[in-house]
């Protein structure tokens, strides 16, 4: 029969368009900015700078090498490296970046950056909600916006920060023992050699 | 009172007319009748774009337009404010004036043919004795409208939409006039007005409609098959393919024109709709002879709003057309089987009234329609395709 087809397809929509008012599993839309669906992990949009601490300009990671800056295809980021030197997270003087500027409207949310940055300081963040009504210095972010705690980097990548904070722990476990072995050498050479200034007196 | 309220806007309109001097009367009398129809089927455009987004969507199980206003109501104001505020795009090379032209035509086409359609009783702009004549001829202005905006923007795409619509719109015409003329036949005028009046006569409570006659039926689907096609809907929608050119003939139009069009396209859906209603479904005549108290106009646009449901209905169900077949169905299909039609309405015609001429017609169309979709049917054969050159 001519039209048979026709009326099986018309029944499918009609149930579907009843369906939908009956069962509300059938409606797969998520309203969005009421309804949310979890981030997967490995959701990324933009870099921020981790700190460690309360502070963040003190507690910052970066060290201002500039590989970052060297190594973003688009060359987003910008930076000026300080004149002095601060200690870092393990105690070690390091220069730190006196401005570091990222401009989200050129950043294609590559990753280089965070994939060559030694110091674990640039990581990407989750927040995708930075429309702004000013599309040149709104988005373009400075040090202070980009700074994000390493408490909210163990919120939005629980796995990848576990990790990174491990590596660091034991990195600077390392630090310490190399310090303390330092400090136990200089103590010991400290204590040992009283004698020889003495005599180095007495051959004067 | 039902008279009174049936009959409430033609009243207010001589009530009106008798504090018009009578110079004016003829300018005065013209706009009275012809601002309600531009105010009220814009309207209906406007719940029409919203009815469709939602149906649609919740055909495809999903909620359509939810965020303006009350249930996603006052979407059309917000598609409107956009279009308006929109950029208008004119191409560098393009023929500026009929391009500007093109999406003005297709409007007043679409509004001209609301001159002939009896919205109720006594309510219809003016009752031309050739009022279906008039409407097909009017109707055919579209088409120009559509070639002026494929040939004037310059484009390849607009100008293959245009040259796909004018085939399918010139191909359509002839079954949805044919299917028309049985009609005519029957009523034996050209008039829409009488045609519904004839209409609009009860046995027990059965009405006269043209529909439920075998031919009335016949008549009906073609012509609304033809409609579907005339108005560049899916699964007619080849002229505006988006898949395959994108919008078609109004690829190259931006802004308010493009809203233009769009109203133009849902107007002239209308009025084939509202045609449909005249000709075949009692036009503004209540269903059932105890109904009548309801007013006539509100029957009308309940049977329009059926027929937008039913356009929208098969646009969420069908898929596009292929070229071949759009015009195998027309030419091989619509064509002869709306020729048969006519036949039968003569047979119906010349044969004493009862239960033999319902079954020598409807044997006729029943056996000419299984005929021709088989006829159809033999040139789908599938094979493996082979490249002569290619291997």
């Amino acid at each position: 029969m001519l039209g048979q087809g026709i009326l099986k397809g018309l029944a499918e929509t009609a149930r579907n368009f009843f369906g939908s008012y009956i069962n509300k599993d059938r409606l797969t839309t998520v309203q969005f900015p009421e309804e949310r669906l979890p981030q997967i992990e490995a959701t990324r949009d933009f870099p921020f700078l981790v700190y460690d601490g309360t502070d963040w300009d003190q507690g910052m990671r970066c060290v201002s090498c500039q590989i970052c800056e060297k190594e973003c295809p688009p060359k987003c980021i910008y930076i000026v490296k300080s004149a002095d030197k601060k200690p870092d997270a393990t105690g070690k003087p390091q220069f730190y970046p006196a401005r570091f500027d990222i401009d989200i409207s050129v950043c294609m949310s590559c990753q280089i950056c965070v994939e060559v940055c030694p110091f674990d300081a640039i990581k990407m963040d989750v927040d995708f909600e930075l429309s702004t009504t000013d599309r040149f210095g709104g988005l373009l972010l400075n040090k202070q916006q980009l700074a994000k705690s390493n408490e909210y980097y163990n919120k939005i990548h629980p796995t990848e920060a576990a990790a990174v904070d491990a590596a660091l722990a034991d990195e600077r476990a390392k630090a310490d023992a190399k310090l303390r072995q330092a400090a136990e050498a200089k103590a010991a050479a400290a204590a040992a050699p009283p004698t020889p200034p003495a005599e180095k007196t007495v051959v004067q | 009172m039902p008279e009174i309220i049936d009959q409430i806007f033609v009243l207010l309109k001589h009530w009106l007319m008798g504090y018009v001097p009578s110079l004016l009367k003829p300018v005065v009398s013209a706009i009275l009748s012809v601002v309600p129809v531009l105010l009220a089927f814009p309207l209906l455009f406007a719940i029409t774009t919203v009815l469709e987004r939602k149906g649609l969507g919740r055909m495809q199980n999903r909620y359509g337009p939810n965020r303006v206003g009350p249930f996603g109501f006052l979407q059309p104001m917000a598609d409107g404010i956009k279009s308006l505020t929109k950029e208008d795009i004119i191409p560098r090379t393009a023929d500026h004036l009929v391009h500007l032209l093109a999406p003005v035509v297709i409007v007043i086409a679409s509004f001209l043919v609301y001159a002939v359609l009896p919205i109720g009783r006594n309510m219809v702009i003016a009752n031309l004795n050739a009022g279906v004549l008039f409407f097909f001829a009017v109707g055919s202005m579209v088409e120009l409208s559509v070639f002026m905006a494929g040939w004037s923007s310059r484009s390849k795409y607009s100008l293959l939409g245009a040259m796909r619509a004018i085939a399918q719109m010139i191909s359509y015409e002839i079954p949805l006039v044919l299917a028309s003329i049985v009609v005519i036949m029957a009523a034996g005028s050209l008039s829409t007005v009488t045609i519904v009046n004839l209409q609009a006569t009860y046995t027990g409570i059965f009405p006269h409609w043209y529909v439920f006659t075998p031919w009335g039926l016949t008549g009906f689907i073609i012509f609304m098959i033809a409609a579907t096609a005339e108005s560049n809907r899916c699964p007619f929608d080849l002229p505006e393919g988006e898949s395959e050119i994108i919008a078609g003939y109004y690829i190259e139009y931006s802004g308010f024109k493009f809203a233009l069009f769009f109203l133009g396209e849902y107007l002239g859906m209308f009025a084939t709709s509202a045609m449909a209603i005249t000709l075949f479904l009692g036009g503004w005549a209540a269903p059932f002879s105890f109904l009548t108290w309801i007013p006539s106009y509100v029957w009308f646009f309940a049977k329009l709003l059926a027929l937008i449901c039913a356009f929208i209905w098969i646009r969420g169900t069908l898929p596009r057309l292929r070229m071949d077949q759009l015009m195998n169905f027309a030419w091989k299909f619509m064509l002869p089987l709306s020729l048969i039609n006519i036949f039968a309405a003569g047979v119906w015609h010349y044969m004493p009234a009862g239960a033999s001429r319902w079954l020598v017609v409807t044997l006729v169309i029943a056996v000419a329609c299984v005929l021709l979709s088989r006829g159809l049917r033999r040139n789908q054969w599938f094979h493996v395709r082979t490249y002569r050159f290619a291997s």
